[in-house]
């Protein structure tokens, strides 16, 4: 029997844990500024995983299987499930912003159910699990003990460069400064000239275009995609928002990774353990340590 | 008061006639057939379903039954017990439904069996290959074989024919079908003298299989058996050969689905699976129905369509042969049917099970080729 902890299994967390952390992103940051738990997140990654599916079939008649025929699904999941993000945020959450929060919770839920279903529904797409096409060419290399797909690596590198981005972007630019500065205090931000509202669609936008990146590498690893595929995933990477501390984007990171490995590590020691051990680590976190490892110790920050 | 005794009966007629539609005097032979359309074995839904409207027309093409045309109403279990537990109910209760055929998953099948066996109403599962499910009761026979067959099917073909000495089996926990079959090639390979190095459960509908795999594959295993159906085998045979597995996959009729080399592509290239029928079997029955069906929907029929097929063919026998819709009388048919259909020749055993052979079928270019048939 091979070791729990082998190379091998190793690799297989990092790889669920990059799709977990791009996810987890979108909860964290969406949380900082509008303190709203948005569960139809999960769901945003669904939308990814079709649109990368979709513009595979629409593109693959001018470009073949490659670097640059991925690039464009990854460019467009983003964009479809960022644009769904904004929409979903200004239909169904905005009017709802300054009403009491369970509203805009329960709202959430419902635009999860009215994503799924109305997937469900579109005769194009249906309830049914699709194959996922292998739109780059599968190479493996042998490193010691572990085979590893040039799929980790282009999970690993796409996770890594908008994590990077999104980083810069919030602590060097004025537009990351104008995020911090509405997640720590909206009225006073709205005061020193930020328009609000524009700043709450852009964290939805990028918050759902990471969900997306997300839909296309999960699509590409796991090759199955279904109109329900978001709701496990989106559950997870939300208790890894919630294990790194939420509102916190390192945190969220690192909680991803953690929970990527841990869900291999528990499945390779017991394959029912696998599934359960996410929320065994929930309530292990709410009980220990509820604000999480990067959180702040107060219970609410407004 | 000839005239008022005449008003009085026409009262009592007019008061009588909503109820002419639930009785026996129906105009028609209400079937129930169950099948699930969407879900996760959606695609067998659809064969299945296809099956049993062919065998319902051309009952009512030869005159019906008891000179009665017969009415199909159909439901869809969507693949899930609950889902299933409903629809058994409301074709029972509300549409009146003499005999139910159907359905395709074992686990659902489990959650209609009690049911029909409540209200004596005889049900066929068509491709539930569970010992369970006729376990139920008397009313509850099945069209297929059972999965110790097959799982022992699979477990012989892979250790006299692969020559593989060890062996891993991955299946779904929250799937009896699955699992019955992987205890089942388990025990077997294991008495044949072969080594069951893993053996590893997954939660149902995960896409992640690579923390299994990785355990079961540290012991390199000649062959995988994996008893699930075909979404997930694909995604399981592609992640397998990621992690360098190069030996065959093995499994049960669950893999019978156009869907599988979709999804997989050469993944499960040279990979053997169990199954009821091939369209490639020789025999005058197989290839009339396989024309039949083929010039109908424009398909050749996989194994779910013959199943479908048979199933409604055996359950529509019996209920011409007891002459009445009653389903104790229909049962008493049932019992003592002996019939040649598209799968072989049925007859049941004690437990409601028919006695025949499987056929073990190849993936090769990425077709379905017959490998060779294994009598019980």
């Amino acid at each position: 029997m091979g070791s729990i902890f082998s190379p091998q299994q190793i690799v297989n967390g990092l790889q669920l844990g990059a799709i977990y952390a791009l996810i987890a992103l979108g909860y964290t940051m969406v949380y900082g500024i509008v303190r709203l738990i948005n569960f139809a997140h999960g769901d945003f990654f669904m939308v990814g995983a079709y649109a990368a599916f979709g513009s595979f079939f629409i593109f693959n008649v001018y470009l073949p299987k490659g670097n640059m025929l991925a690039f464009v699904a990854l460019i467009l999941a983003m964009a479809a499930s960022g644009l769904i993000a904004v929409l979903t945020d200004h239909f169904a959450y905005k009017p709802l912003r300054y009403k009491p929060k369970l509203s805009s919770l329960v709202t959430a839920i419902g635009v999860s159910m009215l994503l799924e279903y109305t997937f469900s529904a579109i005769p194009l797409i249906g309830p049914s699990p699709r194959g996922f096409p292998e739109i780059l060419p599968k190479k493996m290399y042998h490193f010691g003990h572990a085979e590893v797909s040039n799929y980790v690596v282009v999970d690993l590198a796409v996770a890594a460069v908008l994590m990077i981005g999104l980083t810069l972007l919030i602590q060097r630019s004025s537009l990351g400064r104008a995020m911090r500065a509405v997640s720590q205090d909206k009225d006073a931000a709205r005061l020193m000239g930020i328009n609000v509202d524009r700043i709450i669609s852009l964290t939805f936008l990028i918050g759902g275009s990471f969900a997306g990146a997300a839909g296309l590498l999960a699509g590409l690893t796991y090759p199955r995609i279904q109109p329900y595929m978001g709701i496990l995933p989106g559950l997870k990477a939300f208790i890894a928002a919630v294990l790194g501390g939420i509102g916190s984007i390192p945190g969220a990171v690192l909680g991803a990774f953690i929970m990527g490995i841990a869900e291999t590590c528990a499945t390779a020691y017991n394959s029912l353990l696998g599934e359960g051990i996410a929320f065994v680590i929930l309530i292990v976190v709410l009980l220990l340590r509820p604000s999480g490892i990067f959180g702040e110790k107060t219970a609410d920050k407004i | 008061m000839k005239k008022s005794y005449m008003i009085a009966l026409g009262l009592v007629a007019g008061a009588l006639l909503p109820f002419a539609g639930c009785d026996k005097a129906a105009k028609t032979v209400n079937i129930g057939g169950v099948a699930p359309l969407t879900g996760e074995a959606a695609t067998f839904g659809v064969s299945t379903k296809n099956g049993y409207d062919l065998a319902v027309s051309e009952w009512n093409a030869k005159g019906g039954i008891q000179g009665k045309q017969v009415k199909l109403v159909f439901a869809d279990d969507k693949g899930d017990p609950a889902e299933g537990a409903t629809v058994y109910t409301k074709l029972i209760e509300q549409d009146k439904c003499c005999a139910i055929v159907g359905t395709v998953m074992s686990k659902v099948s489990l959650a209609g069996a009690p049911i029909c066996q409540a209200a004596k109403v005889p049900m066929i599962a068509t491709a539930s290959t569970n010992p369970k499910v006729t376990g139920v009761g008397n009313f509850v026979f099945r069209a297929c074989f059972i999965d110790p067959f097959q799982g022992t099917v699979g477990a012989k073909f892979a250790f006299d024919e692969l020559h593989a000495k060890k062996a891993a089996c991955l299946f779904d926990v929250g799937n009896d079908y699955t699992k019955g079959l992987s205890e089942f090639f388990k025990t077997k390979f294991t008495a044949l003298g072969g080594e069951v190095v893993g053996f590893e459960g997954h939660a149902t509908g995960t896409s992640d299989f690579k923390a299994q795999l990785t355990k079961v594959l540290a012991a390199k295993p000649d062959v995988l058996y994996v008893s699930d159906y075909y979404s997930d085998v694909a995604i399981i045979a592609k992640q397998a050969r990621e992690l360098g597995f190069k030996g065959p996959l093995v499994g049960g009729d669950g893999w019978d689905s156009p869907k599988l080399v979709e999804i997989a592509g050469p993944a499960v290239e040279g990979c053997f699976f169990t199954n009821h029928y091939s369209k490639d079997d020789k025999a005058p029955i197989v290839q009339e129905f396989v024309a039949k069906y083929t010039a109908k929907y424009g398909s050749a029929p996989d194994a779910l369509a013959a199943l479908g097929y048979d199933g409604a063919n055996i359950m529509l026998d019996a209920v011409n042969r007891a002459g009445s819709t009653d389903g104790t009388a229909i049962q008493a048919a049932m019992v003592k049917t002996d019939l040649r259909v598209v799968t072989g020749q049925v007859k049941f055993d004690g437990d409601r099970n028919p006695v025949k052979s499987a056929v073990i079928i190849e993936i090769k270019d990425g077709k379905q080729a017959y490998k060779a048939t294994v009598a019980p």
